[in-house]
């Protein structure tokens, strides 16, 4: 039998947790170390899973199937495809970095604990291909974060973590009952209760209207995970006020969780109710990356801009989810990844700025390019990447977007890209506040990148380097399950992808959806 | 032979590697020899692959070589490869060529400065994305490079970063620039989404398909790009500001090389323009418009760059009136005739500044010719063939234009004959304020280093201008004899046309041809040549002669620039802040947020009770939370699977 990548991948994390809980608490040397390996393992297996990977494949590949409340038809049920397995890896990449990467500066053991649990928790999200087990997952993620923020916030971390749990609670009370709804009313049509994401996908049981208004309560939770514009609150509280793990986990990967589901979810359960609703959601998206950039440039804290841009970002990949286009998606799914790269290393440069001088108030800093010239070309790397610069990431996904969608949408794009415009003026105001100019006062004083730093920096500009010069094999990577999700919702409205989108014909497969179920345990070769 | 192309590009990119990671262990002067060395090697290679290419037929002078497929995503295929063609070649040419000779002159120019490795960090990057940008096989590529030398741009502009002015003026054309990339990347879109394909042969190849209306979209849209890239209006007023870089950077990058990618763009999509109809009329329209434009506010500018900087807005819109009127070689040749002496008048006010310790106030020079000798020849050759004197390369090019712009209309015509005697008017102004007459820096100095004279390495005293190393001074010589006799490239008479020769496959039957009669077109470059000798001697008059007060024809409103950048600050920058500020300060934090606090609140005070049985810490009050989801979750999967 092959090796259980995917299980692997989600108890590893949780078994490194419990194993961190029984080391002593004033070994944080042991702390570290037992934190280390258990991501490093997660990271390992998840590189070995990634080689197994079948890129051709369009479908849930390496499918691990468990029975476990079959009364209800609830299965323990992993699966990965194209549009999952780089969620996958960047965060098993995120992980040992926002561990050992950041210092922490009280109660070291709980700070691992928790977030070698969040890695479980976010991993087995991206995993899950039931709904009652994804779910699961989404609520464990939930806690872990709640208390990083809680515990090893700044000022107002009591504030903020709680903003944060209550928004996202309201959202997956709502998507709760869309789950409950949608199976039993499966059930009602065709006698089987389940929860198998592929099955309801396949059968499509709910009548028009009701898709809608359970892809509502859906999209209600995904929302706000991303978040989209007016949902968007919590966010620059939360990054703002989470230790910088914290802020580069949650930018890294849980607001991927919301643009995940709406792709995971939403696209392949309810295709009717997304071809029908995407003019709103693409609206929202496109408010989203104006509003999300022109609110940034007045921001006052560093890290609270990093906070906005986000939500500018994020918009991208929502405009490119809803756009239903071959390069949309593909550059939707590679801008969830990117976005992790860039904005996760975004808020670990602000953790060093804050953790030499004590404050995020741009009006506090400046010259510090002329002091740490190295740490500026740094930033300047990431911030390029970030404001989209071709050659980097940022530019491929942002892209592939915009030029996808303009062939569906036209008018949305216009305004979109409007937004490269806004990027680059808040970014470089902040740089030129913050790095250019004399440097006076406490800013003469800024140590460069210590080596540890700089373990943590590489891998992300490595990669920030590399998929902006080199991004095929993500992208044909992600192809395949793009264009089999498209032919789904094509097959279950009356959407058409317009030709120049596709390009050659997609070989369809025998009947979309069918395969994975069918597909072992295995590598699928 | 031709297939070393790719060559080019890299040695400037394994510049750039080598000193971004040695750099700072290289130094002063090792580091910019090292960057010059590259450049150098980039022309070397050019020229075996300008041969190669030249040693092929007419029909045949076209190699596209693909390295790997960039961005593969379903329809889209991008890949990463290089077009060489007589146009992407001719500017090969001249960018390696002009680069060579600015990066052996910056050895000089930037000695003993602190970030000496930095620059030519910079400046090989710069060319490395330059030339990306013309010898890129799709427009994606031409993207790659377009952006890059943006950014190189921003950092070469803002690299003495602790001047307040620096970064300001770095971040001003970073972000204008971005507002004319929208409309490529708008055109872009609208390219792949007509033809399915970025790919410059693709693209061309089909472009005779294309219906008027696209055609003048996506032209239109590109040509924003164009206009925000080459400083047209309205998007010109980043290269002013622009030139607080190095002054190298401003002869390489805001005169030589990267304002003119966006003629490049035009002349490249020239199978688009020619479905594109009255879109070109436009092009023409805003390159005749800027020139005169540009041309009055350099009549009253004191700093010795300044002017420059606004001639070279002036001669970019010359070149898109070329575009505009259909004669494409007329643009490549006023192109390349313009990188050779407009290099040289910044080189030239760089030995200039140098030699006067830092000092740009033209009205605190005078009388340099004795001092800097090779400079001053220099700069007057430079000058005599920016102003159209014959035999000078300036007056060939600038007649080419002129002459096709008469057939598009007489009123283009017009219009750049008095932007053409403007131009021999305040490039006169300026080789007589900085070369001849009063030495006026002897009591400038007098009056003490308080006021100005800058930030000079030498200090304020015992002051003396000096002529340059001969580092700087060797690229002023080559410049200067390629300004003589540029021209040769295009005469207007004989059968020799090796310019148009060679371009001609870019371009077939979409070439303007000239329907002027020789007798004509001689007798209206006379005109040229008359107005632009009245345009000297009225310089003469004012500022040699000093028959008339120099102050009653500096008006304020052109000293201050029509007034256009308060105009744009007062219009665009303070509504955007105050509007930022309304959303982020206002809508986000009072009312979205408000409403979200409201709620919440409500939630807080029915919790105040069980809160006051949990210790009152947040952990246990989130913990009961938590399983209090876990719970109804249960509590509502038993139900329902009873």
């Amino acid at each position: 039998m092959a090796f259980p990548y995917l299980a692997t991948l989600v108890v590893a994390p949780a078994v490194g947790a419990a194993a961190v809980a029984v080391v002593p608490r004033a070994r944080d040397d042991l702390v570290r170390a037992v934190g280390l390996i258990a991501s490093l393992l997660v990271l390992g297996v998840s590189v070995a899973m990634l080689i197994q990977f079948d890129g051709g494949l369009g479908t849930f590949q390496m499918v691990s199937r468990h029975s476990w409340i079959p009364d209800w038809g609830i299965s323990f049920t992993l699966g990965i495809d194209g549009i999952s397995v780089f969620l996958v890896v960047l965060s098993a990449l995120l992980f040992p970095i926002a561990i050992v990467g950041p210092t922490v500066h009280r109660d070291y053991k709980g700070y691992v604990a928790w977030m070698l649990l969040l890695e479980a928790g976010c991993i087995g999200v991206f995993l899950s291909i039931d709904l009652f087990l994804f779910f699961l997952f989404w609520e464990i993620v939930l806690v872990p974060m709640y208390f990083l923020i809680g515990g090893w916030g700044y000022d107002r971390r009591v504030y903020a973590a709680l903003k944060f749990f209550l928004f996202t609670m309201v959202g997956s009370g709502l998507m709760l009952v869309g789950i409950l709804v949608l199976a039993f009313l499966h059930e009602r049509a065709t006698g089987v209760l389940t929860f198998d994401l592929v099955t309801l996908a396949r059968d499509q049981s709910l009548a028009e209207n009701t898709a809608r208004w359970v892809f509502l309560a859906f999209a209600a939770s995904f929302a706000i995970k991303v978040p989209i514009f007016p949902l968007h609150t919590w966010l620059p509280d939360a990054h703002t006020e989470a230790p910088t793990g914290g802020s580069v986990i949650l930018a890294g990967i849980l607001l991927k969780l919301g643009t995940y589901g709406f792709l995971r979810f939403g696209l392949y359960l309810f295709p009717k109710a997304v071809v029908d609703m995407a003019p709103l959601f693409l609206t929202l998206g496109v408010i989203g990356i104006i509003y999300g950039a022109v609110v940034a440039v007045v921001q006052r804290d560093l890290k609270r801009l990093v906070a906005y841009s986000s939500v500018a970002h994020l918009g991208f990949i929502v405009v490119g989810i809803f756009g239903l286009s071959t390069q949309g998606l593909q550059g939707g799914v590679l801008q969830m990844v990117n976005h992790g790269l860039s904005t996760g290393a975004l808020f670990l440069l602000v953790g060093m700025i804050y953790e030499r001088r004590h404050t995020r108030q741009i009006s506090e800093l400046g010259g510090i390019q002329k002091v740490a010239p190295v740490f500026a070309g740094v930033f300047m790397l990431v911030m390029l990447s970030s404001i989209g610069l071709p050659g980097l990431n940022g530019f491929v996904g942002e892209f592939l977007v915009l030029i996808g969608t303009f062939v569906t949408h036209r008018w949305w794009v216009v305004v979109a890209t409007a937004g490269v415009i806004l990027a680059a003026i808040y970014m470089l105001w902040a740089y030129q506040r913050v790095f250019q100019g004399k440097p006076e006062g406490a800013n003469t004083v800024f140590a460069e990148m210590s080596w540890r730093e700089w373990a943590v920096m590489a891998p992300l500009l490595g990669f920030i380097v590399f998929l902006g010069v080199y991004p095929k094999p993500v992208l044909d990577r992600i192809q395949p399950t793009v264009a089999a999700l498209i032919l789904h919702v094509e097959e279950h409205s009356d959407y058409r992808e317009p030709a120049v989108n596709r390009g050659v014909p997609v070989a369809r497969p025998a009947d979309s959806g069918e395969g994975a179920s069918d597909t072992k345990t295995g590598t699928g070769r | 032979m031709v297939e070393a192309v790719w060559l080019i590009p890299a040695l400037p990119l394994v510049g750039f590697i080598v000193l971004l990671v040695l750099g700072r262990r290289l130094g002063d002067p090792a580091a910019g020899w090292l960057a010059t060395l590259m450049i150098g090697g980039a022309f070397m290679a050019t020229l075996i692959v300008f041969a190669g290419l030249h040693s092929r037929g007419g029909e045949e002078r076209l190699f596209v070589q693909d390295l790997f497929t960039w961005i593969p995503a379903g329809g889209l295929q991008v890949k990463a490869g290089f077009l060489v063609d007589p146009l992407s070649v001719t500017m090969t040419l001249f960018i390696t060529g002009i680069g060579t000779l600015i990066h052996l002159y910056s050895i000089g120019y930037m000695h003993g400065d602190e970030g000496y490795h930095r620059f030519f960090v910079y400046m090989n990057l710069f060319v490395f994305s330059m030339l990306m940008l013309v010898l890129s096989s799709s427009f994606l590529g031409t993207f790659l490079g377009w952006e890059g030398v943006g950014a190189c741009s921003y950092f070469l502009i803002s690299f003495w970063f602790e001047r307040p002015a620096a970064p300001a003026a770095g971040k001003k054309a970073f972000v204008t620039n971005r507002v004319g990339d929208f409309g490529f990347m708008l055109g872009m879109f609208l390219i792949f989404s007509t033809f399915g394909s970025l790919q410059y042969t693709a693209v061309l190849g089909q472009a005779g398909s294309l219906t008027h209306t696209t055609a003048v979209a996506i032209t239109l849209l590109l040509f924003l790009g164009a206009a925000g890239k080459s400083a047209q209006l309205p998007l010109y007023v980043w290269l002013p500001d622009a030139m607080e870089g190095p002054t190298p950077v401003s002869a390489l990058i805001h005169a030589a090389t990267m304002v003119t990618a966006g003629v490049f763009l035009m002349v490249r999509i020239n199978p688009i323009l020619a479905e594109a109809g009255g879109a070109t009329t436009l092009i023409a329209v805003v390159g005749v418009a800027t020139a005169l434009f540009a041309a009055t506010i350099a009549c009253a500018q004191d700093d010795i760059k300044k002017v420059l900087a606004y001639s070279t807005i002036s001669q970019l819109g010359y070149m898109f009136l070329a575009v505009g009127s259909g004669a494409y070689v007329a643009a490549i040749f006023h192109m390349i005739t313009h990188a050779f002496f407009k290099a040289l008048l910044f080189l030239g006010a760089g030995s200039v500044i140098h030699g006067m310790h830092d000092e740009q106030d033209m009205k605190r020079m005078g009388g340099l010719r004795k001092w800097m000798p090779i400079t001053s020849a220099t700069f007057i050759v430079a000058w005599l063939a920016i102003a159209g004197i014959p035999p000078f390369a300036g007056f060939w090019s600038k007649d080419d234009i002129l002459a096709n712009a008469w057939d598009k209309s007489p009123i283009l015509w017009v219009l750049g004959v008095v932007t053409a005697g403007l131009t021999a008017y305040y490039m006169s102004r300026q080789v007589f304020l900085v070369f001849f007459g009063k030495e006026r820096w002897k009591t400038a100095a007098q009056e003490g280093t308080a006021e100005t004279t800058g930030t000079g390495a030498h200090g304020g005293h015992e002051f003396k201008p000096h002529e340059s190393p001969p580092t700087m001074t060797f690229p002023l010589i080559v410049l200067a004899t390629l300004a003589v006799v540029g021209g040769i490239l295009s005469l207007p008479f004989g059968s020799f046309h090796p310019l148009e020769t060679w371009l001609e496959p870019v371009f077939g039957d979409r070439l303007h041809e000239l329907t002027l009669s020789d007798s004509a077109q001689v007798l209206y470059t006379l005109a040229t040549v008359v107005l632009a000798l009245v345009g000297i001697g009225v310089a003469y008059l004012i500022y040699l002669a000093h028959k008339v007060r120099e102050e009653s024809v500096e008006p304020n409103v052109l000293r201050r620039a029509w007034f256009v950048d308060p105009l744009y600050s007062a219009m665009i920058e303070r509504p955007g802040r105050r509007l930022s500020m309304w959303c982020a300060y206002f809508l986000d934090a009072k009312v979205i947020d408000g409403a979200v606090n409201g709620v919440a609140a409500l939630v807080r005070d029915g919790g105040t009770r069980l809160r006051s049985v949990q210790s009152g810490y947040v952990r246990n009050y989130a913990l009961a939370v938590a399983s209090g989801a876990v719970l109804i979750v249960g509590y509502v999967i038993v139900r329902g699977g009873g």
